[in-house]
């Protein structure tokens, strides 16, 4: 029989074990629960991944979105400033062709007004007026005729590609060639490339004129056959011929005239003094 | 840069100066003027040239004598020659190139065609 002291252990004893199992379920309750509450975080854990990628995409893809469009309009207006450029371009590579040109024709008017005033000698001053006609007009059949104020007569003094007796004399006033005479005025064939030669009825028919005072006329016949029409540089030249061929043929010829005087003078003043 | 003679053989003193007027466009180029063939041999042994132009139908002595003096001379053999012809004279035009020019331009001149060549055959020699 058990004693009442052993009872008492044996009570505590279940009382212990009691509070053990209780402590144990209670810490298996509490392993489960964090079990439970891990599976949570984990999943917690994932959505909120998920939903931040979620959050994250349309941002990043509307920055993208506005740096794209920054970017082609930084190309658009590249784009734009090129083809300003090369408008530039053109229009200087275009400009330097016409200044390239006008060069040449300045060039051109320089040397024959030059040449024309680099004598005084009338034989080298119509010389140089056929060079110009040839080398810088390029025409091969031409003539110059010089008026006599006395007669009224216009005649050949010069000729280029053509005998000149067979350049008739040609009366102030009368045809293409004394009218142009006449009136002053420069005179060009219609079609230049259908033009028979006449020499009568030239080419063209430049008037050499001392201010409004005709002394005569260069008429051309045809022109060198590479030479299909006349260039706007070659109308200038006619303008610049019509006056300082005028004034160059008329200054050679005063000076022609007083050096023969001169020298008549010289004969008789030696004859008187002798 | 050293400088590049180029002798102007021509009768025409309008020609030359047109001829010589385009050459001065050209960094480094000193142009000679001579007035026939003769004149132009005398400048050719005179000084060294890198470039000669020279018309056909001058006095004295025409082109074509010139072009074949000149290519006899082993010192001009490879020095490059232009004609100056008109466009009518063909044939005068084929024997100086037969002769050894090396290019020809033709009556106008136009100063862009004398730089042209100028270009062309100052690099090439």
């Amino acid at each position: 029989m058990a004693t009442d002291e052993e009872k008492g252990v044996s009570g505590r004893a279940e009382e212990f074990l009691q509070l053990f199992k209780k402590g144990a379920e209670f810490t298996q309750e509490l392993l489960k629960e964090n079990e439970l509450l891990r599976y949570r975080l984990v999943q917690l854990e994932q959505r909120l991944r998920t939903h931040d990628a979620s959050e994250a995409q349309p941002e990043q893809s509307r920055k993208l979105s506005e740096r794209i469009a920054e970017l082609e309009n930084e190309k658009q207006r590249i784009l734009e400033h090129m083809a300003s450029v090369e408008r530039e371009n053109q229009d200087f590579a275009t400009r330097y062709v016409e200044i390239e040109a006008e060069n040449n024709n300045l060039a051109n008017l320089y040397i024959a007004s030059f040449q024309l005033h680099s004598t005084l000698d009338f034989r080298e001053v119509l010389q140089i007026i056929i060079e110009i006609i040839i080398n810088l007009i390029g025409a091969e059949e031409f003539a110059i005729l010089l008026l006599d104020d006395k007669t009224q007569d216009l005649t050949a003094v010069a000729t280029e590609g053509v005998a000149r007796e067979d350049i008739p004399p040609v009366k102030l006033g009368k045809g293409v060639v004394g009218q142009v005479a006449e009136t002053g005025d420069s005179h060009f064939a219609a079609d230049v490339s259908a033009y028979q030669r006449n020499f009568l009825d030239p080419m063209a028919c430049i008037p050499l004129k001392i201010k409004e005072h005709t002394i005569g006329v260069i008429a051309i016949y045809k022109l060198l056959i590479q030479k299909k029409e006349f260039a706007p540089v070659d109308y200038e030249l006619f303008t610049l011929l019509a006056g300082h061929a005028a004034t160059a043929i008329f200054s050679s010829r005063m000076y022609s005239e007083s050096e023969r005087k001169l020298s008549t003078i010289q004969g008789f003043i030696e004859l008187l003094t002798k | 840069m050293p400088v590049q003679n180029i002798l102007i053989v021509e009768d025409s003193p309008t020609m030359r100066q047109l001829i010589a007027f385009a050459l001065k466009r050209l960094p480094g180029v000193r142009t000679v003027e001579a007035s026939d063939g003769v004149d132009g041999l005398k400048k050719l042994s005179s000084e060294k040239f890198d470039l000669i132009f020279t018309d056909i139908n001058m006095p004295i002595m025409d082109g074509l004598k010139l072009v074949s003096l000149v290519r006899s001379d082993a010192n001009y053999r490879a020095t490059p020659i232009v004609v100056i012809t008109t466009e009518g004279a063909k044939e005068d035009r084929e024997r100086a190139l037969a002769l050894g020019a090396d290019d020809y331009i033709t009556k106008p001149i136009q100063a862009n065609r004398i730089l042209e060549l100028a270009r062309k055959l100052l690099k090439s020699s």
